[in-house]
């Protein structure tokens, strides 16, 4: 049987289970468009190519399948560099599909060419320019089984209009055995005996639990191991979620933006359990300080983040649920008790300090930390939120309590303003049962607002939580911190009204400035049919800690 | 800093060397030769890698390579346990008071005289890189005018082989 590549290419992403790609047409990917308005596919038309290349990491993080974006050469290909390398970084599942100049014309610098996938190589789990049409099929199975597998990440095809149009016979094995690629999922068992060793002898055991624990549905594995063992646990932004907030033994986020019982666990911690984290900088701060006097576990299903950052006691390379449930064999049950109670109580000093209650009274503007409290008792945690990056992130990470795993989905590793809306519009396209929140700076925001019209085309409810302290206020603080208050380029004047701006895509809105009205708003937020944008006043002195 | 050679089984196919190359880079690390070139079997083609560093960086480079999806195998080669050979082609000034120097030169060295021309003596000299490297400095004398060296290849010794599919694939990370 004889198919074109772009019949090729629609077959198999319909093998593969896809049903959704979110893209953008162009010139070079004509033949894909003209074939996919034929297929059983849902393809949601962003405004940006970036957009896409987000929300497709928003559905992929919220539906744990591949998700899949489109554009076209040259211009279309380089707007989604952000989106993969944003899902690079933070180990997101994505295929995305570029179309390519006609292959004889490669090279020549012809119109809308650009060599995407020689740029992209850098953070790109693998990429492929497809130069014959026969291997198309085999290709297109082999991204999705490396993007999904191991440690995923986003794999890109590059497929050039000739191989698209043209017709070559269809081979479709399904065969995805690849001799470089062999993740590892199994842990060893003298390691893990070893751990368990540890574990025993420990009297201040902590886990730090990464977006690994959640990327491999280990949340429900963690939690009977750290009740059975009684360790406190504590998340990098990555991994919030991977144990509900509320949780006894959750100490809250680590790191530089983390909070003090988190902090201080990991400093006299004998043990720390690393699980499906990169122990990256954020996290640790000065490495040779950090964990200073533990036993270093450290369990991840890529060997080449073991030993990166941070010298191990215990290394274990596999997949963390697979190892979660076989150390449940080794471990005892002994509740590490005394260091419960003492790490609690720098949870309760902790808390003291960051409660934002006794400022309510304040006038003129709203406390965001306010508001994510608030917000999390009207959500009991179960809404998903998507958040920007800035102030607004730490601010939820550390306020928002969020009670299951996977709910949190924020640029981690990449730290990309405007990932939240489009990857919202992901999420809410893969679960469309569950509320999903963008929380959002003004910064942020506008970085990729365009994606409103997106929203309103395909009917994508999302509630928007807008913080407005017309400030970049993250750059702010540190020019505070590190430059003696010499505020440059972080003023956003001509901040357009959002809540006007918001009506112009008919979402209703509300602009708020008093504490006091924060529980009625989010209120009627959260109960309006449709979407609903919030625009929270926030002092610029609000600080992120 | 020590060097460290790897011999790399890859994928022969069009990218590899790019995809490794700016793998080293982007990582930072420094490449001191890499040679490539097909082996018995036309789909593999093997690197071999001579990197410049400590054990933390050879260990993050063997770790980032595998990697690669086009990577198939990596193995670091013992310089006790294996042979390490480097080609150089080397043109060097040559008059008539000089040549028959020269030659006894190239004798000593057991290289080999390629190409001849009124003032230019070609040079071919296979060896381990300090013999080239001390060769090269004997000719400095006369004058090199052109070196071509092709980068360290190595194999290791007696009956082990490095093969798709023998052994450990070397993807362990412990």
């Amino acid at each position: 049987m004889k198919l074109t590549g772009a019949q090729t290419l629609i077959k198999v992403l319909e093998n593969e289970g896809v049903t959704t790609i979110f893209g953008y047409p162009g010139a070079a990917n004509g033949p894909i468009y003209d074939e996919l308005s034929r297929s059983e596919i849902k393809h949601i038309l962003t405004r940006h190519e970036q957009g896409a290349a987000h929300a497709a990491s928003g559905y992929a993080r919220i539906t744990g399948k591949v998700g899949v974006c489109m554009a076209t050469s040259g211009p279309g290909a380089t707007n989604l560099i952000t989106g993969i390398a944003t899902a690079y970084m933070d180990s997101i599942p994505i295929v995305a599909i570029t179309g390519q100049v006609p292959t004889e014309m490669i090279g020549r610098d012809v119109f809308q060419e650009v060599d995407i996938t020689g740029a992209t190589a850098p953070f790109c789990k693998h990429s492929y320019l497809v130069k014959d049409g026969k291997n198309l099929a085999k290709i297109v199975h082999q991204a999705f089984h490396i993007a999904g597998s191991g440690r995923p990440g986003p794999v890109l095809i590059d497929i050039p209009i000739d191989i698209q149009a043209g017709a070559s016979e269809f081979t479709y094995s399904g065969e995805s055995d690849i001799r470089g690629y062999k993740p590892t999922y199994e842990g060893h068992v003298l390691q893990l005996k070893k751990i368990a060793k540890a574990v025993q002898e420990a009297s201040s055991p902590v886990i730090c639990a990464g977006g690994g624990v959640i990327t491999s549905d280990a949340a429900e594995e963690l939690l009977a191991f750290i009740e059975k063992a009684g360790i406190p646990v504590t998340t990098t932004l990555m991994g919030i979620g991977a144990i509900p907030a509320k949780h006894p033994l959750y100490l809250g986020m680590l790191g530089s933006h983390g909070v003090y019982a988190a902090n201080q666990a990991v400093a006299e911690a004998d043990l720390l359990i690393i699980m499906g984290a990169r122990a990256g900088d954020r996290a640790t701060g000065q490495r040779d300080k950090f964990a200073k006097d533990a036993k270093i576990v450290h369990i991840d299903i890529d060997p080449a983040e073991i030993g990166k950052n941070l010298g191990t006691n215990i290394p274990v390379v596999g997949d963390i649920k697979t190892i979660l449930k076989q150390l449940s064999k080794y471990i005892q049950q002994d509740y590490k008790k005394e260091w419960v109670d003492t790490v609690s109580q720098w949870k309760r000093g902790g808390a003291e300090k960051i409660n934002p209650a006794d400022e309510i009274k304040q006038s003129q503007y709203v406390n965001p930390k306010y508001v994510l409290k608030v917000l999390s008792e009207m959500t009991e945690g179960k809404a998903i939120v998507a958040t920007e990056v800035g102030q607004n992130q730490i601010w939820a990470a550390n306020h928002y309590q969020l009670s299951f795993a996977g709910g949190f989905l924020t640029s981690g590793g990449l730290g990309t303003m405007g990932y939240g809306l489009p990857a919202a519009i992901g999420a809410k396209v893969g679960c469309p049962d569950k509320t999903v929140i963008v929380i959002s700076g003004d910064g942020s925001f506008q970085m990729n607002l365009q994606e409103l019209a997106t929203m309103k085309q395909w009917g994508i409810e999302l509630k928007i939580i807008l913080f407005n302290n017309s400030r970049l206020g993250m750059v702010r603080e540190l020019q505070k911190m590190k430059y003696s208050s010499n505020y440059f380029a972080v003023v956003l004047e001509g901040n357009p009204d959002f809540v006007t701006l918001a009506s112009a895509y008919d979402i209703q809105g509300e602009k708020i400035t008093q504490n006091e009205e924060v529980k009625d708003a989010l209120a009627r937020a959260l109960n309006a049919p449709g979407s609903y944008l919030l625009e929270f006043m926030i002092d610029p002195e609000e600080s992120t800690l | 800093m020590a060097k460290h050679t790897l011999s790399v089984l890859v994928e022969n196919q069009a990218g590899v060397l790019s995809r490794v190359a700016g793998l080293f880079s982007r990582r930072g690390f420094n490449i001191d030769s890499l040679a490539v070139g097909i082996t018995e079997d036309a789909n593999v083609s093997r690197m071999t890698i001579v990197v410049d560093g400590d054990d933390y960086t050879v260990e993050q480079v063997t770790k980032q390579l595998n990697k690669l999806i086009d990577v198939i195998k990596i193995r670091q080669l013992d310089p006790n346990d294996s042979v390490n050979r480097e080609l150089a082609l080397i043109k060097v000034n040559a008059t008539s008071t000089t040549r028959s120097e020269i030659m006894q030169m190239v004798d000593i060295f057991r290289a080999k005289i390629v190409d001849v021309s009124k003032n230019t003596l070609t040079v071919e000299m296979t060896g381990s890189g300090s013999k080239i490297a001390a060769f090269e400095d004997m000719l400095k004398q006369f004058g090199i005018k052109e070196m071509v060296r092709t980068g360290i290849i190595a194999i290791e010794r007696g009956n082990q082989v490095i093969k798709v599919g023998s052994g450990e694939n070397g993807a362990s990370g412990e």
